[in-house]
């Protein structure tokens, strides 16, 4: 006998929300979904609804970032704030080593972080193909990384597909987005009376048949189509990946790096908010007593003095030599890296930029022949 | 005490975890750098550990941090395990004030190091500069050792005066090997430096070099492979033929902390050790 849950797609009252917070509490999951704090939204905690950001929206522009209440019914009326799923899996402070010495001899201990199962409810599009992106990294390497998969297998994702853009956004020209396609367990698209709710993994098909859910309406299954389709459409940043990696590379010297340059504070925050990026380094602090000392690991930014510094010299001793460096690896060098672009078209570094540098300019800008530009040969 | 084959994890699980071993001796090179002999402590990690001759540890100092040094014991006596240390800065200072009894950490090996395989049979040129020299001593030893499996070897070495030679000794043994030349250059001139004034790459003409047969191997200041290779390869030798070790910021020598970036390359695991005609471009993109 068919159940509802058999069918692909299901149509439920906005009432599901707190019955599958609920039931992700009654199956041990701290459920993580945006809340409003400091006037942003940030991953926070979630055990009602009313804990989201109801009525709520954002609007994000370059160097700018503003939230509005519009008085609707709308919980997922807000895209994104300054954090991406990253740092639930990536941590940006994490303790790798306690090494401990008695008498000349030490012995080093690892501090894997404390598996913890955690619901993200409301991951978008764009920060899943991140997600992906840091799995490739941390994961499917010669060196898997114990501390990030530790984080990511407590992850239970439930992505929230893409009914307005921003204008910052450009998934739908890096192929990211508005629909979450990267590895997601289930995925909601909130409709005016109604979430369709999908599985994406046999974890949410799980959690689906459990919850047995009424099968959604064509019509209903078209409605969201035709929004996240709208949504995409609606976008008015895009950025054109055919030149990449090349053109960019070919680009070393051209003058535009000057005046981008002349414009960056190398503030460093576009790497702290983007979704992919990975740097880090290693601090070692050691207690009073030089007996015990803690290993670890920070987020780091391309952006900073000491990133390029070997003894005697700095590799990128200018802002131009970083914003070039990060641009390029983003963009061009992350292509031959890891097989996809390091950019997702979350469009963060766009709206947290304090002078509201926005990459989807600077690489047309950069591509543009130019006349002061020397040509270099390059090759992968 | 094994404190590392505790159930807390071992290095294949955890890239990060980190190997004690004790200084056994202590070595002076020259003034500010030494060359540390080392023991594991554990001794199942002592029985297991293997390298490349080229590859590179991080070397830990409790409560310090960590630094990337090369190896350059010879890898087919890997229960010696040798590194030499040049003080520059933070932790390399602190290393300097340890003494044989004492323990360092290490994380490794690291990266690729020299293609020795692919030399057998060919004559190999080793050109080196200031402690740059140190990925290469491994590769000379395990050479010499098979000493039949290779052609003819020639050691070209420069430093910047007469004092800062290391390996003295070592020198004038390999000297001592059948069809080997060492030649030695100081760009300052001194009253009982007997070698060569100038730099390393003027000693490419004292040499004959056969270009279909030889193999080139490099390491030093990036300055000396961008204005000695363009000299190769007037002498015919293809670009292809050059390898060489190179050195960017390195936190973690496993490719996740993004630092060690040439290009499309992760140093620390596609490198040290880089065929030069694959990252000429990019170290032709000076700032990058
Ligand atoms: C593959 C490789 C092999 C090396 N082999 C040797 C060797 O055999 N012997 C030797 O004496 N030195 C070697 N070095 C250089 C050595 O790593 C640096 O001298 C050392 O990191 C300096 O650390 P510090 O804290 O004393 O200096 P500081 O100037 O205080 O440096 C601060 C930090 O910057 C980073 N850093 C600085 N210089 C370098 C550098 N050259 N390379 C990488 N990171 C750096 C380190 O994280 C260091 O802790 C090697 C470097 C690399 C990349
Ligand atoms: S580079 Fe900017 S737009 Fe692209 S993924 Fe990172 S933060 Fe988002
Ligand atoms: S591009 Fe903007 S956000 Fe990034 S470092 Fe420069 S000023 Fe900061
Ligand atoms: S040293 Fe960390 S990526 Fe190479």
């Amino acid at each position: 006998m068919a159940t509802p849950c058999d069918t692909h797609v299901a149509a439920v009252p906005k009432t599901f929300l707190q019955q599958l917070i609920d039931v992700l509490c009654a199956k041990g999951y701290r459920v993580v979904g945006p809340a409003l704090r400091d006037g942003a939204v940030m991953w926070d905690t979630i055990r009602q609804v009313s804990d989201l950001p109801i009525g709520w929206r954002d609007e994000q522009e370059p160097g700018r970032y503003r939230l509005e209440n519009t008085g609707s019914d709308q919980i997922f009326g807000v895209v994104h704030g300054p954090q991406s799923v990253k740092p639930l899996a990536f941590a940006p402070r994490e303790p790798l080593l306690v090494i401990e010495r008695t008498k000349g001899s030490f012995s080093a201990l690892p501090t894997l972080p404390k598996s913890e199962k955690v619901a993200v409810l409301g991951a978008r599009a764009c920060d899943l193909a991140g997600l992906a992106i840091q799995d490739h990294i941390f994961l499917k390497d010669a060196y898997r990384d114990p501390y990030y998969q530790t984080r990511r297998d407590g992850l239970f994702l439930i992505a929230v597909n893409c009914t307005r853009a921003l204008a910052t956004c450009f998934c739908a020209s890096m192929d990211t987005g508005p629909r979450a396609s990267a590895a997601f367990d289930l995925a909601l698209t909130e409709l005016e009376e109604v979430f369709l709710v999908e599985a994406g993994s046999a974890a949410g098909q799980a959690m689906m048949s459990a919850l047995s859910l009424a099968p959604a309406s064509t019509a209903r299954v078209r409605e969201a189509e035709q929004q996240i389709e709208a949504c995409a459409r609606s976008q008015v940043r895009r950025l054109d990946r055919s030149p990449l990696p090349q053109a960019l590379y070919d680009a070393h010297e051209h003058p535009r790096w000057d005046d981008v340059a002349a414009r960056c504070l190398a503030c460093g925050n576009c790497t702290m908010v983007c979704p992919t990026c990975f740097c880090h380094v290693v601090e070692e602090v050691p207690d009073l007593t030089q007996t015990r000392s803690e290993h670890t690991r920070l987020w780091d930014s391309c952006f900073t003095q000491e990133h390029g510094y070997i003894h005697g010299k700095n590799i990128r001793p200018t802002i131009k030599d970083r914003y070039r460096m990060w641009l390029t690896h983003k963009l061009a060098s992350w292509i031959d890296q890891f097989g996809t672009s390091g950019c997702v078209g979350c469009g963060r570094c766009i709206t947290w930029c304090p002078v509201g540098i926005d990459l989807t300019e600077e690489l047309p800008a950069l591509l543009k022949p130019s006349s002061q530009a020397k040509e270099k040969p390059g090759q992968a | 005490m094994t404190p590392f084959s505790q159930a807390t994890g071992n290095a294949a699980a955890n890239p990060y975890l980190i190997q004690s071993a004790t200084i056994v001796e202590k070595i002076r090179e020259a003034e500010d750098i030494d060359t540390y002999r080392l023991r594991f402590v554990d001794e199942q990690v002592r029985r297991s550990y293997r390298f490349a001759a080229g590859q590179f540890n991080m070397v830990y100092l409790f409560g310090v941090g960590e630094v990337a040094i090369s190896i350059v014991s010879d890898p087919d006596e890997p229960d010696s395990l040798d590194h030499t240390i040049r003080v520059v800065g933070r932790v390399t200072k602190a290393i300097a004030r340890l003494q044989p009894g004492d323990e360092l950490g290490i994380r490794g090996p690291f990266g690729q190091g020299w293609p020795l395989d692919a030399a057998q049979g060919k004559d190999v040129v080793i050109v080196t500069g200031g402690l740059g020299c140190a990925p290469v001593v491994g590769a000379i030893e395990y050479i010499f050792r098979r000493r039949s499996q290779y052609g003819s070897v020639k050691i070209l070495h420069g430093i910047k005066t007469p004092h800062d030679l290391l390996y003295r000794e070592r020198f004038d043994a390999w000297r001592r090997h059948p069809d080997v030349e060492v030649l030695l250059a100081s760009d300052q001139p001194h009253k009982t430096w007997r070698y060569h004034v100038g730099v390393v790459t003027e000693l490419f003409e004292q040499v004959v070099m056969n270009p279909a047969r030889t193999m080139v191997l490099m390491c030093g200041p990036e300055i000396m492979m961008r204005l000695g290779v363009p000299i190769l390869m007037q002498r015919g030798i293809p670009e292809t033929a050059i390898y060489v070790s190179l050195e960017r910021h390195m936190e973690c020598g496993i490719g996740l902390c993004g630092h060690c970036q040439l290009g499309p390359y992760f140093l620390c695991k596609d490198g040290p050790v880089m065929r030069y005609d694959r990252v000429a471009p990019w170290l032709e993109r000076v700032g990058f």
